[in-house]
């Protein structure tokens, strides 16, 4: 059995220290084309969970099988199989989504991401701990996917998560907002050089929070030993 | 002793494993999800061929009724709307080549010939230029609604810079010319292909229904 601790350790390593994209800056393209929107963002970032938990539990279950020699080759043909998998489903049951993720669900094996949890994490650890390392590296890019959505959205249509009950179910359609009424729209903030912008802010914010958090824990540190 | 996971044969035959499941996890993923996926296309294309053919004209499941033509594009599939055993009005797609790639436009025409109405159903153009052609943010392609090549000259198939009579929108003119063009290129197959569209190369008789005294009686039996 894992220990609490250490499962704490791994979630909020994916969520926050080590975030795909606001740290390891990872996944980038797949960031700058689908977060026009909040809604896009949420949904990339949920399919992207649910692949990365399938995928880190399957190659973490084989990785005594595998040879070093060709787990590359191993690793793509899993990952790849699972997203097509997941790419049948989503166009089956969930057509809507499909209609607006479907250029990039494929793109999903691609996602760098992927391959580098399975490399660094599932092929050395049990799948236990490799789903909750899925999960949490998952959920952090869905939050950075849907932070930057969310800036993006407001600032460039004045709305937010404006079409989720058409993607999500109609149980989101009060996640609808019209944050800026009769608003003109700014395109440059939908076109992904607004994407790079509101990266750039998002990770200055990020590091200034570290920081602030470092500089805490040195006082708290210092008060300690004196 | 694990000696044999170094030798070569033995990577060949890991790998080749790997493929054999996951192939034979795909073919079993694609038979469970093939006839929902299908079901789904169905919907959208019904979805798309009554927004461009209004339900007056449509006396029957039009996604099921099709024609292939050969036009200069490839062929192109026609959906017919009939009522009462004849084609009322047909619809289909046409492709324009617009500044962020292919335009998907689906069409319905009538049997004389005129617009009934144009859905720009998929497309990469720049938002908030070029996506004005999409019906979510304007009204623009109601502009096509009723004309036909009868009623309007061939000078006029083109945007307003260019000496027509459809509007460009500011900062994207490639965008409504691509649509235009794919309009009247569209048109131009249905008077070419018109008997074969209108399911009448058999009997070859043009104009209105022999029997409309017969069309009236089934009507009053459903």
């Amino acid at each position: 059995m894992m220990k609490p601790s250490r499962a704490f350790a791994i979630l909020t390593d994916g969520l926050w220290t080590s975030n795909v994209t606001l740290a390891q800056m990872l996944a980038l393209c797949p960031l700058m084309a689908v977060t026009g929107s909040a809604t896009n963002g949420l949904g990339m970032g949920l399919a992207t969970t649910v692949c990365l938990v399938a995928t880190n539990v399957v190659i973490s279950l084989v990785r005594g099988l595998i040879t070093p020699q060709v787990r590359i080759p191993a690793f793509i043909l899993v990952i790849a199989g699972i997203v097509t998998v997941a790419d049948l489903a989503i166009n089956a049951w969930g057509h809507e989504l499909y209609k607006v993720l479907g250029l990039f669900i494929p793109l999903i094996v691609t996602n760098c991401v992927i391959l580098g949890r399975a490399e660094a994490f599932a092929s050395r650890n049990g799948p236990a701990a490799s789903a909750l390392d899925g999960l949490g590296m998952g959920l952090g890019f869905t939050f950075a996917l849907t932070l930057i959505g969310c800036i993006r959205e407001i600032l460039g249509s004045g709305t937010l998560f404006a079409n989720a009950s058409l993607m999500l179910g109609p149980a989101f359609a009060g996640l609808e907002t019209v944050v800026i009424p009769e608003y003109k729209g700014f395109l440059l903030m939908i076109l992904p050089p607004g994407g790079f912008l509101v990266l750039a802010f998002v990770l200055v914010a990020k590091r200034q929070i570290d920081g602030l958090l470092a500089r805490r824990r040195g006082v708290a540190a210092a008060t300690a030993r004196s | 002793m694990a000696s044999h996971r170094t030798a070569p044969w033995f990577q060949g035959v890991l790998l080749g494993g790997f493929c054999l499941v996951c192939s034979a996890v795909l073919a079993v993923a694609y038979r469970f999800s093939a006839p929902d996926i299908e079901r789904r296309l169905k919907e959208d294309m019904e979805v798309s061929l009554g927004q461009v053919v209004p339900a007056k004209y449509r006396g029957n499941d039009m996604v099921a009724d099709t024609v292939s033509i050969d036009g200069a594009e490839g062929p192109t599939t026609v959906y017919r709307a009939r009522k009462d055993g004849q084609v009322t009005a047909v619809a289909y797609r046409v492709v324009g080549k617009g500044y962020g790639g292919d335009i998907v436009i689906v069409m319905g025409v009538d049997r004389s010939g005129e617009i009934l109405g144009v859905r720009v159903v998929q497309h990469s153009e720049t938002p908030g230029l070029g996506d004005k052609v999409d019906v979510r943010k304007t009204r623009w392609v109601d502009a096509f609604k009723g004309l036909s090549l009868a009623n309007t000259a061939a000078a006029k198939w083109a945007v307003k810079k260019d000496g027509g009579r459809f509007d460009q929108f500011s900062g994207a003119t490639i965008t409504p010319r691509a649509v235009v063009k794919a309009v009247k290129d569209g048109l131009a197959l249905f008077s070419s292909h018109r008997a074969r569209m209108l399911d009448e190369a058999k009997d070859a008789l043009p104009g209105p229904a022999p029997a409309p005294s017969s069309t009236s009686g089934k009507k009053t039996v459903s």
